[in-house]
């Protein structure tokens, strides 16, 4: 019974609910106090943490010799970026299914028949590839001939389903494992890719993504579509149907309706969605590392290249990861509930 | 209910959506399949053919798989202990009155929001470096001899950080299904004498299993995928996972047939985790 707690439980509580807050934050403590200590006096932090001197060297040394300011704008482009242009793909998928829901399938073929043409068109365009051979890097409108074999098929299924079974799906798409994919946006993102030669017309021996922002934020807004349009959705599905019912009976349109009704009221779930996805964008560590090392590298490469020197630059490492977390982790506060909602799909009420 | 003309826009609206998800899942996986039976290395390029499954068999029975995949398993199975264990008893802590609960709860979650390669860099030199470290200090003023967490216990290591990122997370959301345990609940168990541990035990508990459930399916699926903080605190040779033996497939042999074919192992082994994950949530979307 909460309104019975005796004052004593209560500041027992309190001093160990503030001992295990305090132990939980202390790295992050560690690396702000780290952050404005001269580099040797780092060292002996444990022993001197309070009698060294502070300064504020670190940060420009930082800057100065690494230009630390090109990773912060890259990261905020790419995190960005990828957020509104996920955003404009996303609103519009949100508010159908949220206001125009498919009932049931669009197609009502039972099951087995989808099975048989999904399954058949695998396997016929695996024989295809077989019988030529495998090599398709002298045969790239075959290629793209057995992706869409490959493809259209699973594709249209998933485009008929029901709102609900479409909606798992997209979410699905956000639990595929990168190792997966790694290899063939390695290959798409680098011109040694094997099916970017020159073949005739098209000259792509020269195509490059790797490192720039173009390759970049349509990635990063590629991982973050399924939560963008997952947390829309719900913030969308609250909007009460009555309030457009209501605006149907004084005679709005669709325009009208979608504008000066919808928009005002989804502005709200919009800008947590953007919050969460700009948290997850900034942090991201599996594709930057793996596909950027200069011009579009964003914080998270920067910092990984204080792991080659091992122990050498505490003092600056601090200092730059303080300014890579702080904006960041306050906006994060400010996530709690979307964090939640974004993160558990619904799972959890 | 909705309209024709609104039924029609919503297929339209719903298009690039699916068109542009369809590409990312598809085509990948097309071509990820297409390199696994392909003999493909970086190095030599022009020494292209195809494999059969020597790809699989060749990465299959790397000395490494076969460590790399009890690694893989045995990360998973130590964060989500750290996590979930840590979680309920944070969530039991934090739901109860005291002073400062807002603060205490924002310096809890923070972890949650640093970007992986700093918490495993500061880890790895500001708390766990075997001379300078916190944690060696701690150590000698006990009077023990300070650990070489990286060198000596890599994984474990590898595993705090990481549930140190992740114990924000299961807090959080076992927080938020502790919030909804009926208080009447609460009071009727008091009113019949029921003490705390039986309480935790009949009421708390099975009341948060379905929580704890949907942290671990989540967690899993993301934590297969560990892979920046294994890689900045250059653990990868002697404690790397599924997805770190991939990359280094690709970045260090080059090779693309192999790295497609670990790949695909991956995404089995994730798609079994998703699976039951889809299922909890499609029962949920329908009620």
């Amino acid at each position: 019974m909460a309104r019975r707690t005796t004052l004593r439980q209560k500041s027992l509580t309190t001093i160990l609910a503030w001992a295990i807050g305090l132990a939980i934050f202390f790295p992050i403590l560690w690396t702000a106090m780290a952050a404005f200590k001269s580099e040797a006096n780092a060292y002996t932090m444990p022993q001197d943490w309070w009698s060294t001197p502070w300064t504020l060297e670190n940060f420009s040394i930082v800057q100065e010799r690494s230009n630390y300011l090109r990773y912060v704008f890259n990261t905020t482009v790419i995190s960005i970026a990828s957020t509104l242009l996920g955003l404009a793909i996303a609103v519009p998928a949100a508010w159908s299914m949220a206001f125009q829901p498919e009932e049931r399938a669009t197609v009502s073929w039972p099951g087995y028949v989808w099975l048989i043409i999904i399954l058949g068109s695998f396997a016929a365009a695996g024989a295809i590839a077989y019988s030529v051979g495998w090599g398709m890097a002298d045969r790239p409108l075959l290629g793209l001939a057995l992706i869409l074999l490959f493809g259209v098929p699973i594709t249209a299924w998933v485009w008929t389903r029901r709102t609900g079974d479409t909606l798992l799906w997209m979410l699905s798409t956000k639990m595929m494992p990168p190792a997966g994919a790694l290899i063939p946006i390695y290959l798409i993102f680098n011109r040694n890719g094997l099916i970017f030669k020159d073949w005739g017309p098209i000259d792509l021996r020269e195509w490059n993504l790797i490192d720039t922002f173009t390759g970049m934020i349509p990635l990063m807004m590629l991982l973050n579509l399924p939560i963008i349009i997952w947390m829309l959705y719900t913030y969308f599905k609250e909007i009460p149907y009555e309030i457009l019912e209501a605006a149907r009976m004084d005679g709005a349109g669709l325009f009208k309706e979608l504008w000066n009704v919808l928009a005002p009221m989804a502005v709200p779930g919009i800008a947590s969605t953007i919050l969460l996805n700009v948290i997850l964008a900034w942090n991201e560590a599996f594709w930057t590392l793996n596909l950027t090392n200069k011009y579009a590298a964003p914080l998270s490469f920067f910092i990984s290249e204080y792991s080659s020197p091992e122990g050498q630059f505490w003092a600056k490492l601090s200092a730059a990861s303080l300014m890579a977390i702080a904006p960041i982790m306050v906006l994060g506060w400010f996530s709690q509930k979307q964090l939640v909602r974004g993160l558990t799909f619904g799972a959890v009420k | 209910m909705a309209t024709r003309q609104g039924q029609a826009l919503g297929r339209l609206a719903l298009a690039p959506s699916v068109a542009v998800l369809a590409i990312w899942a598809f085509v990948p996986l097309a071509l990820a399949i297409y390199y696994a039976f392909l003999h493909y290395n970086l190095q030599d390029p022009d020494n292209t053919f195809y494999a059969g499954w020597s790809n699989f068999y060749y990465f299959v029975t790397d000395p490494f798989f076969a460590r790399d995949l009890v690694n893989t398993i045995a990360l998973v199975v130590l964060i989500l202990v750290i996590t979930v264990v840590g979680g309920v008893l944070l969530a039991l802590l934090l739901d109860r009155p005291f002073w400062g609960r807002g603060i205490v709860r924002v310096l809890i979650i923070s972890p949650f929001f640093i970007m992986p390669t700093v918490s495993a860099l500061v880890w790895k030199n500001l708390m766990m470096h075997p001379v300078y470290g916190l944690l060696a200090q701690v150590w000698r003023d006990f009077g023990l001899k300070p650990l070489d967490w990286f060198a000596s216990i890599p994984l474990f290591s590898v595993g705090i950080v990481v549930g140190w990122q992740w114990l924000p997370f299961a807090t959080l959301i076992l927080l938020t299904a502790m919030q909804s345990l009926d208080e009447e609940q609460k009071e009727a168990s008091q009113l019949d004498g029921a003490d705390p541990i039986s309480y935790f035990f009949y009421i708390v508990l099975p009341h948060l299993s379905r929580a704890i459930t949907v942290v671990i399916l989540i967690e899993t699926i993301f934590l297969l995928n560990v892979f920046a903080e294994i890689k900045v605190t250059s653990v990868g040779g002697f404690a790397g996972n599924l997805t770190y033996l991939v990359f280094s497939q690709l970045n260090d042999a080059n090779d693309v047939g192999a790295a497609a074919a670990g790949g695909l192992i991956a995404v089995v082994l994730a798609n079994i985790v998703a699976m039951f994950l889809v299922r909890l949530i499609g029962r949920n979307l329908e009620a």
